[in-house]
């Protein structure tokens, strides 16, 4: 029987389209139950490659005849040999190519929708680390917001839509995960802005973002304005888009909200987050459509692959949203943090430039998920 | 310093699942007891290795880097480590300080990349291979507490000693698999 690539692009697609697959991961089991292909309609199976060096016998009956099975493992070598083995045992199976390292790296973009005057936004939606970058795009020119580090997936699509960059912000100094924004602004000639109050300790020049900035995209009304939200970090920028969609980075996610100690300060950063969260939210108009710089679980996706809802219905169903009591959503940020993402110390130092690591140390220190909310 | 193992195996430059391929063939050519040095550039052999050695009950003893390459410390796992402790005298990993503060030697007997890995401070170090030919390291008059991880060596250098008239040797028990306390390093 024969051995078929799958791509992470294949992946993502099913699991945008809900489809259902069968996967058969080869990793060790503590690689496998920190981070894994989600998909609402998977099936797994975890079994150690290094446990099926003699055979894939013991393992045939548990592998699907009614579904596609695809073996993955962290860069693909063992996926492959594990494939070979169950092909020679006659079934049909995929292995994926470039294994979870390419999962994790892989840009879906999808449009969330039409701005003023034919412009158009996009959610680059990187389902394998959950986090989401955005593209707004207006008669030939383009702001981007949130960059991953793959700024060739950026470029490559603004030349696609004909659009120069013209203008690259980050909501707040990233911790989780790399990011491309510099870069794309270095190679494109546009403007990178960074919150000059996250922004103390970086190596390089930077446009300050300060609140109250308006930029425009192409020549119409088109405007991008900035936020300042205060909590995940103490220079977290929001970001109001057309007057139709607010951009809340790390501060406000669908299901949960941001987490404020990735820079060690909790106990001073809370009171911002509730601020901002209880406070200055609270002021805007309820039919902002929330787009947030992360997501945690596949549960938070909509039909179309987009992770997006009405400000509206977070304030309504939000848990983070809704703790009356100050002293208590300062315990529940503050008692309840998850572990903290892998690397965020050297992530922090890459986004100041202050480290410059090769790109397959970039992609070890960004395997994982992100974790950068509570609930 | 370099760790002393029985046999080397080059799998630099190899990626998964090659190293762990290639350490399992290595491992059957060895015998029970010795200990394998795998060689290996790739980050996620650390991993691997460990859980693949626990799976297959070898002992994995650690790992090293040196010039970005790993060096990983494995020992084939032994059959005599089910054979029942015979010599009769024995104290407790908890006695042993006091007993060592009263003039004994503390002997481990383990290989010599075991106690690379991690040691009770002070120890000496001869592995149960060569404990033969360097009797004449010890000291007779002194009290021997000999450890190792189980207690199965220690306790057949401890019948070996007492053959050679040895007359103050004690075996600890059960090892250092339990030890509570700190351990040294000599890498």
């Amino acid at each position: 029987m024969v051995v078929i690539k799958m791509t992470a692009s294949d992946v993502a697609r099913k699991v945008i389209e809900n489809k259902e697959l069968f996967i058969l991961d080869v990793r060790n089991k503590d690689a496998f139950h920190d981070w894994k292909i989600e998909g609402h309609s998977f099936d797994y199976l975890n079994i150690p490659y290094f446990d099926l060096l003699d055979g894939v016998d013991e393992i045939l009956p548990k592998l699907p005849t009614d579904k596609d099975i695809l073996v993955v493992c962290a860069k693909e070598g063992s996926s492959l040999m594990v494939a070979e083995m169950v092909s020679e045992a006659g079934r049909d199976v995929f292995y994926l190519e470039g294994g979870m390292k390419s999962w994790s790296s892989y840009l879906e973009p999808i449009k969330v929708g039409h701005l003023t005057g034919g412009g158009e936004l996009y959610q680059f939606v990187r389902l394998g680390k959950g986090c989401l970058s955005y593209m707004v795009i207006s008669e030939g020119e383009a702001a981007i917001i949130d960059a991953v580090r793959f700024t060739d997936v950026f470029t490559n699509f603004a030349k696609e839509k004909h659009v120069e960059i013209k203008h690259v912000f980050d909501t707040h100094l990233h911790a989780d995960h790399i990011s491309g924004g510099r870069h794309i602004a270095e190679a494109t000639g546009a403007t990178y802005y960074l919150p000059s109050k996250d922004a103390e300790e970086v190596v390089f020049n930077y446009t300050p973002l300060e609140d109250g900035l308006t930029v425009e995209i192409g020549a119409s009304q088109l405007e991008v304005g900035a936020l300042y939200s205060p909590g995940h970090t103490i220079g977290s920028t929001s970001f109001i888009v057309d007057s139709r969609y607010l951009l809340t980075g790390d501060i406000l996610f669908i299901d949960s909200i941001g987490r404020p100690d990735l820079a060690g300060l909790a106990d001073d950063w809370v009171g911002d987050l509730r601020e901002t969260l209880y406070h200055r939210y609270r002021e805007l108009a309820e039919d902002l459509i929330v787009l947030p710089a992360h997501f945690m679980m596949i549960d938070e996706l909509n039909e179309d692959g987009t992770v997006a809802k009405r400000l509206g219905d977070l304030f309504a169903d939000n848990h983070g949203l809704n703790i009356e009591r100050e002293e208590e959503f300062r315990h529940t940020v503050t008692d309840h943090l998850p572990q903290q993402p892998n690397a965020y110390e050297q992530i922090r130092q890459v986004n100041m430039g202050k480290i410059l690591p090769e790109n397959d140390e970039q992609t070890e220190m960004e395997i994982g998920p992100n974790r950068c909310a509570v609930r | 310093m370099s760790i002393k193992a029985d046999v080397q195996l080059d799998a630099k430059g190899l990626a998964c699942p090659m190293p762990i391929v290639k350490t399992k063939k290595a491992m059957s050519n060895l015998a029970d007891g010795q200990i394998l040095e795998v060689q290996a550039t790739d980050k996620g052999s650390l991993a691997d290795l460990k859980a693949w050695s626990e799976s297959v009950g070898h002992q994995y003893i650690g790992t090293v880097v040196e010039n970005d390459v790993l060096l990983h410390y494995i020992r084939k796992s032994s059959n005599e480590e089910i054979e029942d402790i015979t010599f009769k005298h024995t104290i407790s990993n908890e006695e042993l300080f006091d007993r060592a503060s009263k003039g004994g030697t503390i002997l481990d007997v383990r290989e010599e990349a075991e106690y690379a890995f991690g040691h009770i401070e002070g120890s000496k170090s001869i592995p149960l291979g060569e404990l033969e030919d360097r009797l004449d390291e010890l000291d007779k008059d002194q009290e021997i507490l000999v450890i190792c991880r189980t207690g199965t060596r220690s306790d057949l250098a401890a019948q070996k000693l007492a053959e050679k008239g040895f007359t103050r040797v004690v075996n600890v028990l059960p090892g250092l698999s339990s030890w509570k306390g700190d351990l040294s390093k000599k890498i």
